[in-house]
Formats: C-alpha cells, structure tokens, sequence
C-alpha cells in the first residue's frame, strides 16, 4: 500500500512485487467450486473417503508424498472380530454369553472360537471385537494370573483370590486405554463378570478407548441395541437385581442370544455361555440356540432385493 | 603371624550394610503388633534440645497402611514416598489396597540394590510396616540389608531389646486383644526401653492404628496417628500396672 506522496521509483518496485505474488498467495482458489448444479462428490460411502479432503474441492491427493516406510497399519483396525456379548447380574451372581463366531468381515470364517474366558477361576471376561487382541488379551491375563498366584500363595489366608472382578475390570479399562491414548488400540469391546470385594455380583464393560461402565445388565455391539431393552425388562435398576433368580437370568439370556441370532448378520446360534457365583464359575462352551421361530422372517421388508 | 584388613565377624561380608544396621539402633525406639483384627505402631520421639519440637516418628502410607521409622528420617522419606506412590498407583490401575506383601517386597528389592552397586550405600533405617489388607492385618519388619520379615510383633530401635522381652513373653494375648488393649501393651512395650527417670507423655509418645470400623466388618478406619493430647488417655491407663514391672516382678501393695 502506498500512502501519499508522489510515487518514487521504490513504489514503483512494490507495485511490481505485488504483481509478482505467486499463485499460492493469491486470494483466488486455483480450485474453482463446483458450478451451481453440479453434482457434490462429498457423498461417499467408502469409509477410508470419509473425513478426508474433498477432491472436488482440493484436487487429488497425490501419492507422492506418501511416506513408503510408514508405521504398521494393519493393527489399527479389526480384521477378525466377534460380536455381542451380553451379561445380566442376578441375585447371587451374574450370567454372562457370547456366541462361537469369528467373521472375517461379512463371511463367517470361524465357528468354533470361544470368546469367553475365566480368570483365577472366579471371574470372566468375555470379549467382542477384534479376535487377535483378544487372544492377546487372553496371553497377557494369563501372565497377570499366574503373577498374582505367586503373589498370594504365601500368605497366610489364600481363601479369597486376590484379584477380584473389580480389580480386573479396572485393570483391562487402564490398559485399554493406555493403547488407545499409544494410538494403537485392543479393538475390543469387554465384559467383565464376578464378584466384587464383597461378594456381591459385578458386571461391568470397557472398550478399546478405555470407556469403562457398570450396570445390572449389559451388552456390547449389535447387542446393546437388540438385547439390552429385553434385558432392562427383567432388570431395570439395580435394586431388581435382589429379586431376579439365576433360572430367570440365564432364561433371558438365551432369549437374548436367539434374537441377536435371528437380527444380527455376523452372530451364530452356538454359544458359550458363564454363570458366576460364590461357588465359582460353570462355563458352558457349546451351546445351541433351541425353539428357533423365523415366522416373522417373511414380514421383514425393505432390505435385500424385494421391490415391494 | 600375616593378618589381613578384612573383618571375619563381619556377617553380611559388606561393613556399609552393617553400618547401616547401626544406624538403626541409634534411632528412638518404634514397637509394632499386629491382633487378628488390627495393627498398632507406637513410637518414642525424641527432641534434638529441649527446646526443640519432637522428630515424626510414625507415617500414613495408605489408608490401610502405616509405617515406623527408626534410623535416618531423611532415607524414610525416600521410602515413605515411594511406598505412597506405589500404593496410589495401585488403587489407580486395580482399586485395591496394595497387599502388604507386595508393598514390602518392592522396598526390599529397592534396598537390596542398593547392597550391590557401586556408587550407592544401604538406606539407614529400619522401617516396621504394619497394615490391613484383603488377607487381615499384617507386620513387617523392613532392614537396610533388605531383609523383610513377616512378624506378629516387633521392636526395632534404642533398647528395644527390652521391648522385644516384653513383647516375646505377652505374644499369646495380642491375637485376640481388641483395638485399645493391643495399644496398651504397645506402649508398656515402650515403657519397658525407657531409662531411669524418663517417662512416657504426651510429648513424647505416637500411636498409628488401623483395623475395621467394626468388628469383623470391611469398612477400615484408615491408618491414623495419634500424637499429644489424642494419646493421653491411652498413657494414662497404663500408668502404675503391675504388667510393666521391668523384670515381670510382682510389686506387693
């Protein structure tokens, strides 16, 4: 800008300098927006487009500058996975399922993968989501339990175990979220079921970005949606807990398990189920859905390649 | 006849490490007992002039546990902070009260480097850790070799021969004593170090207990020490009884 003044040669230089701005300065975009009634490329439903500079809008991304020796990223998102697990505390101790299913995507690759595991013989974890984290998961809480025995077998009074299934919930909450805030996340979804210090039953869940909460019942995933309002009719608060029997729990726990069965894609109908009271843990790892009705299957509209 | 430097009656073969036990015995006398239901640490203070105030003598770790220090205050706090962070840090990735075990352990080891490096000296003080946890009430002798040992009852320090006398011959009574009894011999332990004309007051005497709410209830009432007026009801019940008579001799009335 020139203020007053006649105009001396120096002037005149800046004029010329201003003219000279490179393009990358200028005011205008060298992407010019899409003309009125064009059609917005911003609408994908490719999930690696999502978040990303609009094309449109920035021009191509141009792979030249893409690092090759970058960090690993195939453990940054969930190959193998599982779905559901649900959990219901009752009276005296708690009920908790997951199916045997590990899908590779949409195709159902394993069926005989248990996704439950009990820990020092008095609590379980039931793991959804990434399959290889979970068989992490499983190595290291073996490790923890084995380090935790030693710990305690020379003291006097062994009579309880020493890590409870509050201690263990909150120990996989601290380490899940330790890996999410590395940036590499356990990309699972947990429950945990036992017993707290007390002896009263615990039930509890944590994610992979350490989310950690408790409820008289819970489910993670598809199930959360589909299973969790049935659940809530048996135990809406935590004061129904003392009138819910263990028949009643484990009943509406398979109800649970069928209907995931019937409306999520990614389940099976063999499943393990734990129940976990004082007198320890009874797991049943090869159960099969029973009394399956699929009359309502013909009612369902508007998916698949029906016109109607 | 060739005599060689070395000192043959040395039993850890390292003079620092036996220094170190030294030092332990210079500091004022500090008594533990653990009952079935809690644990108690009673300590003697001392002042560097008359004039001066009274050396802590006695620690809040947790709430569910407490230590005792006798020896160099300036090593216990190393310990003491380091005991404090390992039990916060354990409440924050278990929520549990660190077992006293593995609380004890972890200063051991922490210790016992410091036998084997170059560079470094044994900590110069004796430590008796005393707390509730999942398992009950536990006592811990701690030295600066690193040795720890589980005891029922403990005295380390200035005469705590005496104490230790004292406390080998009521051992049978502590495990049933209630809060108030197990606090009571604790300071007739104490008693029992005490040179002529010395006595215990207010001034002079801490009490750390820890134990349930209630009987046989998990609600703790967290480790907490007692000093100057909280404690005179304590020294005065056990002014004038028979039980602290030096030898265990029976005064006729």
């Amino acid at each position: 800008m020139i203020r007053g003044g006649e105009m001396n040669e120096d002037a005149w230089l800046k004029i010329k300098w201003v003219k000279n701005v490179p393009n990358y300065l200028q005011l205008q975009s060298p992407h010019p927006p899409p003309a009125v009634g064009a059609r917005r490329q911003s609408a994908t439903y490719i999930p690696q487009a999502w978040g990303r500079p609009r094309d449109d809008v920035y021009g191509a991304y141009d792979p030249s500058y893409m690092q090759t020796n970058g960090p690993n990223q195939h453990t940054q998102s969930p190959i193998v996975t599982g779905t559901s697990v649900l959990g219901m505390k009752f009276k005296e101790g708690v009920v908790i399922a997951a199916d045997n299913l590990a899908s590779y995507g949409s195709l159902a690759r394993f069926t005989d993968v248990k996704r439950l595991r009990t820990f020092a013989e008095s609590s379980v974890v039931g793991f959804g989501g990434d399959v290889s984290d979970m068989q992490y998961l499983d190595r290291h809480l073996t490790e923890l339990a084995i380090d935790e025995a030693y710990a305690s077998s020379t003291t006097t009074n062994s009579a309880q175990p020493t890590l409870n299934a509050r201690n263990l919930h909150k120990y996989l909450q601290k380490l899940l979220y330790r890996r999410r805030s590395k940036f590499d996340p356990l990309w699972n979804s947990l429950l945990v079921a036992g017993l707290d210090e007390s002896g009263a039953p615990f039930l509890a869940a944590a994610d992979l970005l350490g989310t950690a909460f408790s409820s008289p019942s819970l489910a993670t995933g598809f199930g959360s949606m589909l299973a969790q309002p049935i659940m809530r009719r048996l135990v809406p608060d935590e004061a129904s807990v003392a009138s819910v029997t263990r028949e009643q729990a484990v009943e509406c726990v398979r109800e649970c398990m069928k209907v995931l069965f019937y409306r999520d894609a990614r389940s099976l109908d063999s499943y393990s189920l734990a129940i976990v009271t004082k007198d320890g843990v009874e797991l049943h790892q090869n159960e099969k859905l029973e009394n399956q009705s699929w009359a309502f299957a013909d009612r369902i509209k508007g998916y698949g390649t029906q016109t109607v | 006849m060739f005599r060689n430097n070395y000192d043959n009656d040395s039993v850890t073969l390292i003079f620092q490490v036996e220094y170190a036990a030294e030092a332990v015995k210079q500091g004022s006398v500090v008594v533990g007992i653990v009952s079935k239901t809690h644990a108690v640490l009673v300590a003697i203070k001392r002042n560097a002039e008359e004039l001066s105030s009274y050396q802590k003598k006695l620690f809040a770790v947790d709430e569910h546990v407490g230590l005792a220090i006798a020896g160099l205050t300036s090593d216990a706090r190393v310990l003491s902070n380091f005991m404090k962070q390992q039990c916060l840090s354990e409440r924050l990735t278990f929520d549990r009260a660190m077992p006293l075990e593995t609380l004890v352990s972890l200063i051991s080891d922490k210790a016992q480097l410091n036998t084997q490096h170059y560079g470094k000296r044994p900590y110069g003080v004796g430590l008796l850790v005393a707390g509730v946890d999942d398992s009950g009430p536990h006592l811990f002798e701690f030295q600066p070799s690193g040795l720890t040992q589980e005891m029922l009852a403990c005295a380390i320090g200035a005469r705590s021969q005496m104490a230790r006398t004292y406390l080998e011959k009521n051992l049978d009574k502590f495990p049933d004593c209630g809060r108030d009894e197990l606090i009571r011999h604790g300071l007739r332990a104490l008693k029992e170090t005490l040179v002529q004309d010395r006595e215990l007051t207010v001034e002079n005497t801490s009490v750390g207990v820890v134990g349930p709410k209630e009987p046989g209830k998990r609600p703790l009432e967290a480790f907490k020490v007692h000093d100057g007026a909280d404690v005179k009801d304590w020294i005065n019940s056990i002014a004038d009884d028979a039980e602290a008579g030096g030898d265990g001799m029976q005064v006729d009335e």
